[in-house]
């Protein structure tokens, strides 16, 4: 108890503390930890919003409204004039909407008097059913006099609405689905007979102006073949320019300029890839304009340096005491760098490669210099016929500005984005499956 | 004889050849002598032998062909004078090559009664998948028909030589066969060269970048003189509609040039602090758990493809700044959807992975020593951060931010869709500015010709700022490697 009353009175007796700030500094210390939790946070944020933003405008892509309708192919409106064994044109140019429109009518009521409402009904469902009632009937003609049910696509206005993307709730002069449309609409539904149905669509058709008949089949098609390739082309060619930077280059001045040709390609803008592109690839050698193959060719170059240094990181990863143990027991150098280091280093190689694919897939501006911004609604057979890519096809659906795109580029940015993830985590497992410490 | 049929026999020359070298260097082994070689570097000297001249032969010669075809062609089409239909001599060439492409798909009967006009002939070729211009004119036909026969002669001559080298490098090949042969030594030899070639692509296609874009640029400067371009202050390039004649217009770089370093200082000033602290946090305070997570999760911002990152400056941040602006002044939106800040922040957001991975890489390469000399005098840790870990990782953090930025001034994709196309010279960054790249991309997509000054202007951009990103780059890795080693 003495010690406590005494401690004062020492304390005084000691001469006083310097003030050495530290509050202050404690302060200050909590402070910059906490910018840097902020940083951390702003940046997480935004990885959020971003990916938040494109699932919850894009996952409604992947279902699209179609309507059951039990269509009479009614002869007298296919072929009036009855030449359809004669003319196969017939059958081409028939006005396959009106069957769909009168199928409609018939279900709902609509008297075929009443051409406001007819017109009307006509908007209910997308002009893509021309196509595919054509399709149908082409394909076997002996289908026409028959009733057959069939799932037709519905506009993209009344897909929003039916989406719920839509405010129904304002005036209808101010929205582009009437009231006479939602209560149509609503009433389907009630029957079953307008559901939601998975979007294969999206997947199978080429470019169109109209949003529900829109697809990516186009461009992921582009994209194997550039992806191809580029694998083709970049791999055997970066692999090889590594081995001989790292194990057989000698110190001169040809490799010094190599070295630093390869660290500046790494940092040169894409976008002046497509101009080299466009004057060596199209312009001198006469290559078609919009073809996968000078995409491809494009992206390789583009991809090369980002392989050659993974590559070379790879190789120089393989201990020197491998090298010697093969010489040592009469290999020869290139019999020590094919039989023993490339096999060592091949997982390390395989990684950063499919590293560079996936870089070389989203990369998007040299391809539109090379004329990749094609309206190409018909599937490219060979990498010389026009085509788009994923990335492309993105860009153009995002200068639409129908609400029906925004949501199909979401779309196409999560099949994008999935593409990618997948090929990131492959070479992540690789990079943990075979990794080995020396 | 198509090239094509002459590479499959070429190679199947070099396989049979393949095989015989083989045989050879197995029955010359008669055990008395120790082989030099193993029996399959026998068996691949002939492969090469005789594959791989007969290859380059061809590739040579389709060139040549080519120019050739081309010269007779010109040779033989009319002279230019001023009421020449088409508008030039190589629009000319690729209408003749492409009647020859399509009257090569005909038969052997619609051949011999050939229409004589282009009118009769241009329905004929598009019913076998040609489609021609409709401007073609009647004396490009026997053109075209005296193309495919030079190109058939060309192609036969070629064949037959591809082949005589074929044989003649496979016999040369297998007549070397001999126990003491150094055939593995001459396969190596291949291989090195191979792999020297292979390494040289990349000096080709720095070349061919600054080769292709200074043709153009020195073709576009004599229409339009380099001191107003780039001194110029207004950008109106005036797309020549057909025939309004000597319209001319104006090529300014000054806008785009501050348009784009307007927009990679807003993107830079967001990612730099951002990035920066993250990095020091993650290599100096995290414990390992947080930073196996944090640490993957940046990085997926790296992985995103800038068109990701333009969509959503266009679909969400764009809309969200005006709205939030509309809310602040009470009606007024006075930050526009597409502007400088839009996309500055949205790049700069893209930019954070990379300012954070390639800090915290050097930050991590500051020897621990300093470190504890500096907290065992008696220093917090952001006291030694601050005064003693940055100091000495300043040289790399420079190199590392200006590696940054040149990436900010050659992106593309977000600009071309968040900051606008109009070519403004203003210091608002709540209005739109271009760049120099969303320019490259207006310019060159679409129908174009090559030799009007509004395409040629692309490359003239395009060279500047291939060279704006070359200087950053290299003064970049200048500053990283004087620096590197100072502390080691």
């Amino acid at each position: 108890m003495t010690d406590i009353a005494l401690n004062p009175a020492a304390a005084s007796a000691r001469p006083a503390r310097r003030d050495i700030g530290l509050k202050r500094r404690y302060a200050a210390e909590r402070r910059f930890k906490l910018y840097g939790i902020a940083a951390i946070a702003i940046g997480i944020f935004f990885l959020i919003a971003l990916l938040f933003s494109v699932f919850s405008n894009g996952y409604t892509a992947f279902w699209q409204t179609e309507v059951n309708l039990a269509i009479n192919l009614d002869p007298k409106i296919i072929d009036p004039d009855n030449k359809r064994a004669t003319d196969p044109n017939v059958l081409l140019t028939a006005n396959y909407p009106v069957l769909a429109r009168n199928a409609l009518a018939e279900k709902l009521g609509v008297a075929q008097t009443d051409k406001p409402g007819l017109r009307e009904l006509g908007k209910l469902f997308s002009d893509g059913v021309r196509g595919q009632l054509r399709e149908l009937v082409v394909a076997n003609p002996n289908l026409i006099g028959t009733t057959q049910n069939v799932w037709v696509l519905t506009g993209a206005d009344i897909d929003s609405a039916f989406k719920g993307q839509i405010d129904l709730s304002v005036d209808q002069s101010r929205r582009k689905v009437s009231d006479k449309q939602v209560e149509w609409m609503n009433k389907l539904k009630a029957d079953g007979a307008m559901a939601q149905r998975f979007n294969t669509g999206l997947f199978t058709y080429g470019a169109s102006s109209r949003p529900e008949t829109s697809g990516l089949s186009v461009a992921l098609i582009g994209s194997l073949y550039m992806m191809l390739i580029v694998l083709g082309l970049s791999l055997p060619i970066g692999v090889a320019a590594s081995i001989y930077l790292e194990e057989y280059a000698k110190k001169n001045r040809l490799t010094d300029i190599i070295e630093v040709n390869i660290n500046n390609l790494a940092a040169v803008p894409s976008i002046v890839f497509g101009l080299l592109g466009l004057a060596v690839f199209i312009n001198f050698l006469h290559m078609p304009r919009s073809a996968s193959l000078v995409g491809g060719l494009v992206l390789t170059l583009m991809t090369l340096p980002t392989i050659i240094i993974a590559t070379r990181a790879a190789l120089r990863a393989v201990p020197p005491s491998i090298r010697a143990a093969a010489l040592g027991i009469g290999a020869s150098k290139t019999q020590m760098v094919f039989h023993h280091v490339l096999p060592l280093a091949a997982p390390g190689i395989l990684t950063g490669t499919i590293i560079g694919l996936a870089h070389a897939l989203g990369e998007t501006a040299p391809l539109l210099l090379i004329g990749m911004v094609a309206f190409v609604a018909n599937n490219p057979v060979t990498p010389l016929d026009p085509s788009t890519a994923l990335p492309v096809q993105i860009y153009m659906w995002a200068n639409e500005a129908e609400r029906a795109f925004v949501e199909r580029t979401s779309g196409a940015i999560i099949v994008l984005l999935l593409f990618l993830a997948v090929m990131n985590i492959t070479a992540i497992l690789l990079r943990r499956r075979f990794e080995r410490r020396w | 004889m198509s090239t094509s049929l002459v590479f499959v026999i070429v190679l199947a020359i070099g396989v049979i050849g393949y095989f015989l070298g083989r045989q050879r260097a197995v029955s010359k082994n008669d055990g008395s002598v120790k082989p030099h070689s193993l029996p399959h570097y026998h068996a691949w000297w002939v492969f090469l032998a005789s594959a791989l001249p007969a290859i380059l032969f061809l590739v040579i010669w389709a060139g040549a062909t080519n120019i050739y075809l081309e010269r007779s062609a010109i040779a033989e089409l009319p002279v230019r004078t001023a009421d020449t239909v088409i508008a030039s001599q190589s629009l000319e060439l690729g209408m003749v090559s492409g009647i020859a492409r399509g009257l090569g798909k005909l038969t052997a009967d619609e051949v011999t009664n050939l229409p004589q006009t282009f009118a009769e002939l241009r329905p004929l070729l598009s019913a076998k998948g040609v489609a021609l211009a409709p401007d073609g004119q009647d004396y490009m036909i026997p053109i075209a028909v005296e193309w495919n026969k030079n190109t058939q002669r060309a192609n036969y001559i070629g064949g037959i030589m591809a082949l005589l080298l074929a044989v003649g490098g496979a016999l040369y090949g297998l007549s070397g066969v001999h126990v003491r042969a150094r055939a593995r030594n001459n396969v190596e030899r291949v291989i090195l060269g191979a792999l020297l070639a292979a390494s040289t692509i990349a000096i080709l296609t720095t070349v061919g970048i600054i080769l292709s874009m200074l043709f153009q640029t020195l073709t576009f400067f004599q229409s339009v003189s380099p001191a107003s371009f780039f001194f110029g202050t207004v950008w109106d390039p005036r797309f020549a509609a057909a025939g309004s004649g000597g319209s001319q217009g104006q090529f300014g770089l000054i806008p785009l040039l501050a348009g784009t370093l307007y927009i990679a200082f807003v993107a830079m000033l967001f990612a730099v602090p951002v990035g920066l602290f993250s990095a020091i946090y993650m290599a100096e305070y995290a414990s390992r758990g947080v930073r196996s997570v944090v640490k993957p999760l940046l990085e997926v911002l790296a992985g995103i493809p800038t068109i990701v990152y333009g969509f959503f400056a266009l679909v969400t941040v764009g809309p969200f700044l005006r709205d939030l602006s509309a809310a602040l002044s009470g009606g007024y939106a006075f930050i526009q959807a597409q502007s400088v800040l839009t996309a500055g922040i949205v790049m700069g957001v893209m930019l954070i992975p990379f300012v954070s991975s390639l800090s915290d890489d050097i930050i991590t390469a500051v020897p621990q020593s300093l470190r504890d000399g500096s907290l065992g005098l008696g220093s917090t840790r952001s006291e030694t951060i601050r005064r003693v870990v940055l100091p000495a990782a300043l040289p790399g953090i420079v190199g590392a931010l200006l590696l940054t930025a040149s990436r900010a001034i050659g992106e593309t994709m977000i600009v071309v869709l968040a900051a606008g196309v109009a070519a403004n010279l203003n210091i608002n960054p709540f209005e739109a500015m271009t760049t120099i790249t969303v320019k490259i991309v207006n310019q060159l997509t679409g129908d174009l010709e090559f030799n009007s000054p509004q395409t040629l202007v692309a490359f003239a951009l395009g060279l500047t700022l291939f060279f704006i990103t070359l200087g950053m780059n290299i003064f970049a890795l200048y500053i990283v490697r004087k620096y590197r080693e100072q502390y080691e």
